[in-house]
């Protein structure tokens, strides 16, 4: 990535002021700090789609032909552990986060600019140890990790499957403690909270699900390893252990983890939409409230993943009432986008487009959500593809449709060239349509019955053309995925050189060059203004390349 | 507060050694550097949580057996290492106290201290594991418990759900002095630099966000040992 600079004799950039390998790895730079998050998060992206490929090529026929049953098992837990862990969770905060938040709030660097680089090192050391995982035959827990099925009946590489996890969960949790220091520390005279952009807030709030969720996963996960190592049996059944304390733990970091993964994106999609549409947002503090509403109730709905697992009726009525509740910041943050599209001008850009999708999927993944918090039609369709369906529409239809968009919003600030906007909205139409056809299908599929999880499905061969349009759309979407790879390292080169302020957009990060030099602001920057300034820009139509 | 001393960093700007770059003023640094620490110690205090959370399930479900465990402990191993955990924790706040005032001979002194009190800590420590050692109350294929619950004397001990507590002391208590010897490392090193000067009244964050530190482990047992040692000595 280092030759892709601005030509020699120009202005210095955090991206030509060093060269050399060793410049980068041993870099204190947020911003080369992202790049690198960004090149690993990329490479375990496409090593879980790849998972995710063979899965669906599996279900392409009812018999299981393609691969054994055991195979199966393990592509669908690898696919599962690589992209929550190793995508999922890091992307947004890692790269977008991790580039774009000193640069929001007016501050030269993260508050801990080594606790950063060590963060990167332990989401790489948590990678290697899953490609270990990976490269040794894998492991077919789920990625779950259920006990006692992990600790007790399975062969495989739990282990380190569980320490890899483990690892990037630290990598993870210092990351976060980061983020809520710099928001706290680190902000520029007279950027008071109110006048935080959405993206800081959301990265606040998700810092703090990090910061208090993830190492409850880790001690869950200590016990799992030390269970197997040294057999002991805190979770094991057979030995006076008690599996649903493992699942009580899990889901306790296990589901606020979506809203590690879903309230970045929501901070992008807020950025977006304030921009394409020349407005204000809708409503800033009650956005902001519901960004932490989301984070502090996601906190009490865990049970919601074991109405079935034999907890209490009153306990699941508890949880399923606490679940309805996430609907509440939920709506409010649809609604004020919409809100603040009435009346805007509103322009097509691809990252407009993303957050179009985004707004439209994340609909339809929350409401689906409604009906799984129910307790009579989640025991209708537990463990079947209307699940599957479900967490996709938050997962992929949500957080990635927001990181992509956030990395055509973003990308002529971070690499200072254009990316072909011709192509990029082609890219953003087959992501929706190959994503729409790949998932929804599968809401139909798993609402007639059809468990997930099963690698054979000849008992009932009538859901084959289901099947057959999901394989056929995850094809697409891989199209979809891989043409913005193509083109962004294409526009490295190739792409026209980027303006300061390509979309005419609020921020901070706009009023720096493209890309920022290395200490980001010459002068400490005085905020005299409030977010997303949109009546208070001239300039109407944003610019398109 | 904060514009204020942004201005005026502008000029006093890095004349201090300690300052990092992409601070404006060392006020600012030493804030982000103990929110940090409070930060990190919150996510602790769910880390060693989520223990506790499954010590009070099976407490509350093998109440006899975990019981008749913690009876097999040694108070007297156990009640010496409390006071040895606390004694380094006054020192650990001499010696913050000592930086403050310069004084850097006794803030030497008092982090020697501290580190030998945590190693005496987990030699004490050490010492409770080998005699669990020898009397075969590991959990695993040789483990052993005889007898039978305390003021039940006809309801022998479950071997496994006595396997339960001794799994959750060991994990526990091991987890503990993992962190005790992280403290230990921190404090090497903080000696290292203190005895080349490094530290006084015009710096002193690190001894004071790992002195934070070394108080939150000393708390974890501060729980630790009546939860294992003393449950049951009521009687």
């Amino acid at each position: 990535m280092a030759t892709a600079v601005v030509e020699s004799g120009e202005r210095e950039t955090y991206l030509n002021r060093e060269y050399g390998i060793k410049s980068w790895l041993l870099t204190v730079d947020h911003k080369r700090i992202a790049l690198l998050y960004l090149m690993g998060i990329t490479f375990f992206f496409f090593i879980g789609g790849f998972f995710a490929l063979l899965i669906r090529l599996e279900l392409l026929t009812p018999a299981g032909d393609l691969v054994q049953a055991d195979t199966y098992n393990k592509l669908f837990t690898m696919h599962g552990q690589v992209m929550v862990f190793f995508f999922l969770i890091p992307a947004v905060p890692a790269v977008l986060g991790n580039f774009l938040i000193p640069i929001m709030i007016g501050a030269k660097d993260l508050a801990f600019p080594r606790i950063n680089l060590l963060s990167w090192y332990l989401y790489i050391i948590g990678g290697v140890l899953m490609l270990y995982t990976i490269i040794n035959g894998g492991v077919d827990t789920g990625w779950t990790f259920y006990t006692p099925l992990s600790t007790e009946f399975l062969n495989t590489h739990v282990i380190s499957a569980g320490l890899a996890v483990f690892v990037a969960g630290f990598s993870s949790i210092l990351t976060g403690l980061n983020f809520v220091v710099t928001t706290h520390r680190m902000r520029a005279p007279g950027m008071t909270w109110s006048r935080l952009p959405l993206f800081v807030w959301a990265h606040y709030a998700t810092s703090i699900i990090q910061l208090l969720g993830t190492p409850v996963l880790a001690i869950t996960l200590v016990l799992v390893v030390c269970e197997r190592l040294f057999h002991l049996g805190i979770f094991n059944p057979a030995l006076g252990g008690d599996p649903l304390l493992f699942q009580h733990l899990f889901w306790f970091y296990s589901h606020p983890a979506v809203y590690i993964m879903i309230l970045p994106g929501m901070g992008i999609v807020s950025e977006i939409v304030c921009c394409f549409s020349r407005k204000r947002i809708f409503g800033y503090q009650a956005m902001a409230m519901a960004l932490l509403g989301i984070a502090v109730v996601g906190f009490l709905v865990w049970a919601h993943h074991m109405f079935v697992a034999g907890i209490s009726l009153y306990a699941a009525l508890i949880f399923s009432i606490l679940s309805y509740f996430v609907a509440v910041p939920s709506a409010i943050k649809v609604f004020n986008w919409t809100s603040t599209m009435y009346k805007g001008s509103i322009t097509y850009q691809t990252p407009m487009l993303y957050a179009f999708g985004f707004i439209g999927l994340f609909t339809i993944g929350g409401l689906t959500g409604l009906f799984l918090a129910s307790l009579g039609v989640d025991v209708h369709v537990t463990d079947t593809y209307f699940v599957v369906a479900h967490f996709h529409y938050i997962m992929v239809g949500g957080m990635v449709m927001a990181y992509l968009g956030g990395m055509h919003f973003w990308w002529p600030k971070i690499s200072g060239r254009m990316y072909p906007e011709g192509w990029g909205r082609l890219a953003a139409l087959l992501v929706f349509v190959g994503f729409n056809l790949t998932f929804f299908p599968q809401f139909i599929l798993g609402y007639m019955g059809m468990p997930r999880r099963y690698w054979d499905y000849s008992h009932s061969p009538e859901f084959q053309i289901l099947n057959v349009l999901s394989t056929a759309g995850a094809t697409i979407l891989a199209v979809g995925y891989l043409l913005p790879m193509i083109y962004f390292l294409w526009s490295m080169r190739y792409g026209k050189p980027a303006p300061d302020n390509p979309w005419n957009a609020a921020g901070l990060e706009w009023m720096v060059p493209s890309p920022p030099p290395t200490f980001n602001f010459d002068e400490q920057p005085v905020v005299t203004w409030e977010a997303y300034n949109y009546d208070e820009i001239k300039e109407e139509v944003p610019v398109a390349q | 507060m904060r514009n204020s001393s942004v201005a005026a960093a502008n000029h006093e700007a890095h004349e201090n050694p300690a300052l990092l770059h992409h601070f404006a003023t060392e006020e600012q640094q030493k804030d982000a550097a103990s929110l940090g620490m409070w930060v990190f110690l919150a996510t602790e205090i769910m880390f060693f949580g989520g223990m506790f959370c499954a010590y009070l399930v099976y407490r509350y479900w093998y109440f006899g057996d975990f019981g008749a465990g913690s009876q097999s402990l040694s108070v007297g191993l156990g009640g010496t290492n409390t006071a040895v955990l606390i004694c380094s924790s006054l020192t650990v706040a001499l010696a913050v106290r000592a930086a403050q005032l310069d004084q850097r001979k006794t803030l030497v002194i008092c982090l020697v201290l501290t580190m030998l009190l945590g190693l005496m800590f987990l030699g004490i420590k050490g010492v409770e594991y080998h005699d669990k050692f020898v009397e075969h109350h590991v959990p695993g294929p040789s483990f052993h418990f005889p007898g039978h619950i305390p003021s039940h004397p006809d309801v022998p001990i479950n071997q496994q759900h006595a396997q339960i507590f001794f799994s959750l002391y060991f994990v526990m208590t091991g987890l503990h002095a993992l962190h005790m010897i992280i403290g230990v490392g921190l404090f090497a090193v903080i000696t290292f630099y203190a005895m080349r000067n490094r530290y006084g009244s015009h710096y002193y964050t690190p001894v004071e966000v790992a002195g934070l530190y070394w108080h939150f482990v000393d708390i974890v047992w501060i729980y630790l040992f009546p939860l294992l040692y003393l449950i049951d000595r009521h009687k």
